[in-house]
């Protein structure tokens, strides 16, 4: 098999220095829900964004299953993912990350959610958009003082994944080198 | 468990990453004192593998143990991919044996065999020949009178 060079390229030059400091932005914005937060250090082939490269090298390893949704299930990305980061592919059900846009991502009620014994047993959905801001659907819950703007795909499944608690899955938005995270605890609501 | 037979080239490939992953550091660093330029794509990083056995290479599998490895990968300005895992901790010596992988697979091949893997491995042999006649020196036969148990 002949690996394309794409495939080969954009991971961390330095892992240790700029895994830690991916690890740390994407603590920060999944913690504070809202906050959007700037990554850099990885790009990953198109339509990989460099936010979800980042996310993936840092948290994606031999243990944890991906599944890739839509135009994002390509031969580069899952090349890309296989010498990167070593994490086998898998179907929805299997996966503790899911990478795509909502579209493709959707029906999201495939993803796992845990279970009562064990909660951190979910999925984490890394969500490529193509805008992110600080506007539209209302936040509130743990990690946000009063409220919080930011523009999602959809209000209804953040809705019915909240009322899942403690199950359900976390998701990443990402869109270029810009990143935000929307945990399970978050309450959701139009404006 | 049954091996399915690779492509000689993809065979051939296997017995010098294998001869390099064995090599020792300083030797290939004299045997190959210059690299080509050429591009890292997976930095030298250090990891560890669990070394698998069976009890006269025929019995259950069971781990020996865990041994440290360093593993790179490298692009020639050509475009050839190379990469490498070899033992111990010496990224140095990864990096030197990914671009060795690199540099056997293009025309250069031929004369990378001759100055640097028909050495090492000449030298591998020499170091296992030494070892073997070592502890064939120290060999005991062991012999027993007949004592008369068996009737």
């Amino acid at each position: 098999m002949k690996l394309d060079v794409q495939a080969l390229t954009g991971g961390f030059d330095d892992a240790p220095v700029q895994s830690a400091r991916a690890f740390r932005a994407a603590l920060n914005a999944l913690s504070r829900p809202g906050v959007i937060v700037t990554v850099a250090g990885a790009a990953g082939p198109a339509p990989l964004s460099v936010a979800a490269s980042v996310v993936l090298l840092t948290l994606a390893d031999g243990t944890t299953p991906v599944h890739l949704a839509g135009v994002w299930d390509c031969a580069l990305v899952r090349d890309w993912i296989t010498f990167h980061c070593g994490a086998p592919l898998a179907g929805p059900a299997e996966a503790v990350f899911a990478l795509g846009d909502w579209a493709a991502l959707r029906p999201v009620g495939r993803f796992a959610i845990g279970r009562a014994d064990y909660p951190d047993r979910a999925a984490t959905l890394i969500v490529e958009m193509p805008l992110l801001e600080n506007d539209g659907m209302q936040l509130t819950g743990p990690g946000i003082l009063h409220k919080a703007a930011l523009r999602l795909p959809e209000v209804e499944a953040f809705q019915a994944n909240r009322a899942l608690f403690p199950l359900g899955f976390d998701t990443f938005l990402t869109c270029g080198d810009r990143l935000a995270g929307l945990p399970r605890t978050t309450r959701v609501e139009a404006i | 468990m049954t091996e399915t037979a690779a492509p000689p080239a993809i065979l051939a490939r296997k017995v010098w990453i294998g001869l390099l992953a064995r090599s020792r550091p300083d030797r290939v660093a004299d045997l190959l004192p210059r690299l080509p330029d050429h591009e890292v794509l997976r930095p030298a990083e250090v990891g560890a593998v669990m070394v698998r056995g069976r009890t006269g290479a025929v019995g259950a599998p069971f781990n020996l143990g865990e041994m440290s490895v360093t593993r790179c990968s490298v692009r020639l300005t050509s475009g050839t991919v190379g990469h490498a895992y070899v033992q111990g901790r010496d990224k140095e010596h990864a990096r030197r044996a990914a671009v060795l992988d690199a540099l056997m697979q293009t025309d250069e091949g031929p004369s990378v065999q001759a100055g640097v893997l028909d050495v090492l491995a000449a030298e591998e042999a020499a170091r296992r020949l030494a070892r073997a006649e070592k502890a064939a020196s120290t060999k005991v036969d062991f012999f027993t009178l007949v004592r008369g148990e068996d009737k």
